[in-house]
């Protein structure tokens, strides 16, 4: 029994459980954010702690093992461990959780409306993501006083994340088959309801979706772990992982990745699977987009390191081509879509099916170069995906409208630090040499290069190219993205009332353009961070809609920092992944 | 010949019956005052909780299974099957101990202990839907403890004829239960659907069991569980020639002649036909029962026509004692017969769950919409049936123990809702989280156990129990089946669940005037607790309903405890779902 995993579970649980208890004000609805920010940053620390704690010479054994047993009937053990495939992912899920709580400490707890501001109740916030369905705002803003569950929005959003923090980091610990299930589903309720309730105009139906879709997928991993459970009578994962397959015939692992891939690839998403997600993150909250792109994600990619492959190396060897296959399908038709796209949101989220569909080619390669690359691209893509999800939350609330023609161009001339930032984070999930992006993708078609012994090379080499044409596709997107949104003149084309408000005030000198117009190289990282820093005691901008805000950067600098650092010294994280990339995978 | 009875094995039904009683006398003989329907239903419940009790004492006592009502050893069927027979069970060894009709041992207790917990929470819901007074206190609870009775006999029922009168002891009080609602139309159908249905299937089974005892001469299970796998293929021309008719003097000799120079020749390991039929029709009846398809139609509207607490009583007490008597028949007397009926069961478990999924999706009533719902569990429960393994059924009972606490949670608080005036349309639930603040998140917590997330956790680990029998046994098709159901299910659950959590629409005819004062008043037009009735369109019909305020309190009261019972019960199973397992005897039946 060791304490520190358990911990991490145990605290944002318990923060949860005395959220639930019906006491404290609920006038003073803005603490709820700032008890979240500490129950959740107590787990940060606590995971940090485990990190520093952690043997980095030894990352492919398991550490800080706690294994107990908890329901005999079923053979399910808590069985809790950390190496080095879930360390980097307990972090990022602790530290995007901290964020989360961060950006909602200062901003409204929820986009749609559900809560306006006191004293303001005709006129909604300009800045809300969806203006509330008239039906909607009464009922809320007159149920608000009365009662704290329902429709105690910042309480009852506090308590949705941590129990998805919960679910989140369990499902990175857990050790045994049914445990490492029992996580992963509980996730999605709370999910379902972060976009159901505080979603956008369409989030009841894309709440459903998204369910729906995710359910049929783990239900089908279900039946594969129970598969894999009934071969092999165990379920424990650390034996399964060294036992590499045996005691499993070629017909049973083969039908046993069938469905635990299935099931992955529906949350990961894989190509033919994906059609749930455009849906959730377009409609999510910028909170629930965030951890649905930087965490929930990863949940899927984690199961092929930590099961699929390591477990059922016969059924991988078989299935890999296919599964390379749909990746590469899903990074060409990620980007074909995000060419597409005229919403930034539903772009980011197409971004998201190719940035993971190079996650998959990367694992489809069955060599340890292609797994480290995966896992640093799952790593990268957290972090990146993450900070585009803010700022485009950001965007959204200030211009009441993600659609990029809406947008009209000149943000970096009108709003010139979020401009830098979404350059940033732009050109890093393209893939800038440099930037965290680079080395997933890299490494990824260096797997596809020179795949596993058995695999189809020229098969390969063509998912490489078509891979490498992937690349140039994101590029493409990403850039044209930049120059009709940050780029070009401010054009009064939006129909935000703040803006037609504001009406076309001066709009910005060239000294911001020239400041901010080397976004595109590496180094404007540090510079963005320094203008804000600078333009902390500004408040507002000049024209009326505030440009970065002090909570934002609090949020977005540890992202671009690490993005950066993860870009410059991919070997940090590589060190860890690597050995446990060739354990899992059987090679010396 | 007197036959010794053990008094304590028959403690838990005798206690509900002599209460049953002693409820219709106190009905009869006390004065028509206020206490007097409260009174009743403290009497129930405590005959109840005494039996339940003895149940308990009777599980921690580590001995055998107790028998009784056995056959003397001096009588003539004590050793051997009677005669006259075509299809004689091979006679039991030498010395082993004489079949005995009621046995308690850990199938028995798990279902006796299941109906009985169930029946508290029943009880406590009656005394809520009794505190309006249109419906007769006594006979109701008079007909409730019958109806326990023959649910707590049942699972110890080990012959035939025992099953058969413990299961119409079970059935029968409950169509008068439906209808005891005066001038109630719905009700009165509802009844009356029940009643054809319910007797259909009991001749269906009837004719069945009188087949296998005229096969085999024998109505003990444990007899019956000897019928041989392979019958002599001379015996077996015998009787298809007949057909069903059953066999007459010359298949007895054929049967007795033939079959033991047959039995050499090693012709026939065909089972014999007749029995084949005769296990389809007994499994056709219980398949009434448990609401299975085909047998399914009657669910919806006797559910919704039926007083809560029936619905209820049927969902979960009824339910439980028709998977006992088919596990009792099937696994316990019919094992070695289950090349036949495991398929079918697989069959009518998939039809099942998803008929009753897609029946569940598109209701607008609660009610109705847990009607279907468990239509759909019961094809959840019988999967595991299909499992031609002895152990699988396990998998049933847990899943069944998982089930009553969440569905009869799930009832008590649409009861609650219904007393307070809620509708009990699905959408009159908007809002109900803000109007109640505990009955709405426990509702809630219910209907994700039913769905089978955490953190339901019960409903999750009882589904994977199921699945991972139907893995394990090699029935990847309809576990298939299965994961797809789940996935409706969980459509209309979580649908219902969201709107609890909607805050309530506004009507119009009162925001539009007075908006101002909208967040000073009652957010939503509902009754504050307590003040049922305000809402009369939505409360059945409630004559008196003043001097009915007092009693409706205590009845809410009743309610309260139930939905907290079920929580705390729910709760553990999520937290500790090994106390079901740890119930779960090795080798669940005993040998009668």
């Amino acid at each position: 029994m060791n304490w520190l995993p358990v911990a991490l579970l145990a605290v944002p649980l318990a923060g949860a459980v005395l959220l639930a208890v019906p006491v404290g004000s609920t006038t003073r609805e803005r603490w709820f954010p700032r008890y979240g920010l500490a129950v959740s940053g107590v787990a940060l620390a606590l995971s940090a702690a485990l990190a520093a704690a952690f043997d980095h010479d030894d990352p492919a054994r398991m550490q800080f093992v706690t294994n107990l047993p908890w329901i005999p009937g079923l053979g399910l053990r808590f069985h809790l461990g950390v190496d080095g495939v879930s360390l980097p992912l307990v972090l990022l899920t602790a530290l995007l959780t901290f964020l989360c709580f961060a950006y909602l400490c200062r901003g409204r707890p929820a986009g749609s409306g559900r809560a306006p501001a006191p004293g303001h109740p005709a006129t909604p916030p300009p800045g809300s993501p969806s203006t509330p369905s008239p039906g909607d705002s009464p009922g809320a803003a007159s149920g608000r006083p009365s009662e704290p569950v329902g429709g105690g929005r910042p309480r009852a959003l506090v308590f949705t994340l941590l129990v998805l923090e919960v679910g989140m980091i369990g499902t990175f610990l857990a050790l045994d088959l049914l445990l490492f299930f029992v996580f992963f589903e509980v996730v999605l309720i709370p999910m379902y309801f972060v976009i159901a309730v505080w979603g956008g105009h369409r989030r009841r139906a894309a709440a459903t979706k998204f369910i729906l879709y995710t359910l049929l997928g783990s239900v089908v991993l279900l039946l594969g772990l129970l598969l894999i459970w009934a071969q092999t009578g165990t379920l424990d994962m650390t034996a399964l992982a060294r036992a590499h397959g045996t005691g499993m015939s070629r017909a049973a692992q083969i039908l046993a990745f069938l469905a635990v891939g299935a099931g992955l690839a529906v949350k990961t998403p894989m190509w033919p699977l994906h059609t749930w997600l455009p849906d959730a993150h377009t409609e999510a909250p910028t909170v629930g987009s965030v951890l649905l792109a930087g965490v929930l994600l990863k949940m899927g990619t984690y199961g092929f390191a930590r099961i699929a492959v390591p477990m059922l190396p016969g059924g991988a060897t078989v299935l890999a081509p296919w599964l390379g296959a749909f990746a590469v399908i899903g990074i060409i038709y990620g980007s074909l879509a995000c060419l597409a796209q005229r919403d930034l949101k539903r772009m980011i989220a197409y971004s998201s099916i190719g940035h993971m569909g190079f996650v998959l080619l990367g694992f489809a390669a069955l060599t340890p170069a292609g797994f480290n690359g995966a896992l640093f691209g799952n790593i990268a893509h957290g972090l990146i995906t993450a900070l585009l999800f803010f700022v485009v939350g950001s965007i959204k609330e200030r211009y009441g409208t993600a659609e990029i023609p809406s947008l009209g161009g000149g943000m970096l001339a009108r709003l010139p630090r979020l401009g830098s930032v979404l350059t940033f984070a732009a050109v890093a999930s393209l893939g800038l040499p440099g930037l965290a992006g680079f080395w997933g993708e890299v490494l990824s078609l260096l797997g596809a290069f020179r795949p596993a012994a058995g695999l189809p090379r020229s098969l390969y080499l063509v998912f490489m190219a078509l891979g490498g044409l992937g690349t140039v596709l994101t590029a493409a997107y990403f850039l044209s993205m930049l120059s009709r949104v940050t780029h070009g003149r401010p054009v009064e084309t939006v129909h935000a009332p703040v803006l037609a408000a504001v009406g076309p005030a001066d709009t910005g000198g060239t000294g911001d353009m020239g400041h901010t117009g080397g976004a595109g190289n590496a180094g404007s990282g540090e510079g963005t961070a320094d203008a804000g820093n600078a333009g902390r005691g500004r408040g507002y901008g000049r024209r009326g809609i505030r440009d970065v805000a002090p909570h934002e950067l609090v949020a977005w600098v540890p992202l671009m920092a690490l993005i950066l650092l993860l870009g410059l010294w991919p070997k940090a994280l590589l060190d860890v992944t690597g050995p446990v990339a060739r354990s899992l995978l059987g090679a010396p | 010949m007197i036959q010794p009875i053990d008094y304590y094995a028959v403690a838990p039904p005798l206690i509900l019956a002599l209460t049953a009683g002693l409820v219709l006398l106190l009905d009869v003989f006390l004065p028509r005052a206020p206490y007097a329907r409260p009174l009743l239903g403290i009497v129930t419940l405590a005959g109840v909780s005494g039996a339940l009790a003895v149940v308990i004492s009777q599980a921690v006592r580590a001995a055998g299974p107790l028998r009784t009502f056995c056959v003397p050893p001096g009588l003539p069927g004590a050793a051997a099957p009677g005669p006259g027979a075509p299809f004689p069970v091979t006679a039991p060894e030498a010395g082993a101990a004489p079949p005995c009709s009621f046995v308690v041992d850990g199938f028995t207790l798990v279902f006796a202990g299941l109906a009985l917990a169930a029946g508290i929470i029943v009880v406590l819901l009656s005394m809520t839907e009794l505190s309006f007074g249109d419906i007769p206190a006594g006979e109701w609870h008079f007909l409730l403890l019958c109806t326990l009775t023959g649910a707590v006999a049942l699972p110890a029922s080990r012959d035939l004829v025992m099953l058969v009168v413990a299961l119409e002891l079970a059935s029968l009080p409950v169509f008068a239960l439906t209808a005891l609602r005066r001038y109630d139309g719905r009700g009165s159908e509802a009844a009356v659907k029940l009643f054809l249905v319910s007797v259909v299937s009991t001749a269906v089974m009837l004719f069945g069991i009188s087949l296998l005892y005229g096969l085999t001469g024998t109505v003990y299970l444990e007899r019956l569980a000897r019928v041989p796998h392979a019958v002599p293929g001379a015996a077996v021309g015998a009787v298809s020639g007949l057909g069903s008719v059953p066999a007459g003097p010359d298949a007895v000799t054929a049967g007795g002649v033939d079959g033991a120079y047959a039995s050499s020749l090693q012709i026939g390991y065909d089972l014999p036909p007749v029995l084949a039929v005769a296990a389809v029709l007994v499994l056709a009846g219980f398949a009434f029962k448990v609401a299975a398809v085909p047998f399914h139609a009657w669910a919806g509207d006797v559910y919704e026509g039926a007083p809560i607490p029936v619905a209820a009583l049927l969902s979960v007490v009824s339910k439980a004692a028709g998977f006992a008597g088919l596990i009792l028949v099937l696994v316990g007397g019919l094992r070695n017969l289950a090349p036949v009926w495991a398929p079918l069961v697989a069959v009518v478990a998939a039809l099942t769950m998803t008929a009753g999924n897609l029946l569940a999706l598109r209701r607008r009533r609660a009610v109705r919409l847990l009607a279907w719902s468990s239509v759909a569990q019961s094809g959840y429960i019988l999967a595991p049936l299909a499992v031609r393994d002895e152990r699988a059924m396990n998998a049933s009972v847990a899943y069944l123990a998982f089930y009553a606490a969440m569905n009869l949670g799930a009832f008590a608080v649409v009861m609650l809702a219904a007393r307070r005036g809620e509708s009990g349309e699905l959408d009159g639930y908007r809002g109900f989280a803000a109007r109640s603040r505990i009955a709405g998140p426990a509702l809630a917590f219910f209907l994700i156990c039913l769905a089978g997330l955490p953190p339901g956790l019960a409903g999750l680990f009882a589904k994977i129990v199921v699945f991972r029998e139907l893995v394990g046994g090699g029935l990847g098709w309809l576990a298939a089946v299965m994961a797809v159901n789940t996935v409706i299910g969980l459509y209309y659950y979580v649908a219902w669940v969201v709107r609890i959590f909607t805050p309530a629409p506004v009507p119009a005819a009162l925001t539009t005037p007075a908006p101002a004062e909208a967040p000073a008043m009652a957010p939503v037009p509902a009754p504050a607790p307590g003040v049922a009735g305000t809402a009369p369109e939505a409360v059945p019909v409630a004559p008196g309903a003043a001097s009915a305020a007092a009693g409706d309190r205590t009845g809410q009261v009743a309610a309260g405890v139930a939905i907290a019972l079920a929580a705390i019960v729910a709760v553990l199973f999520s937290v500790a779902p090994q106390t079901v397992f740890v119930l779960l005897p090795e080798a669940l039946i005993a040998t009668g």
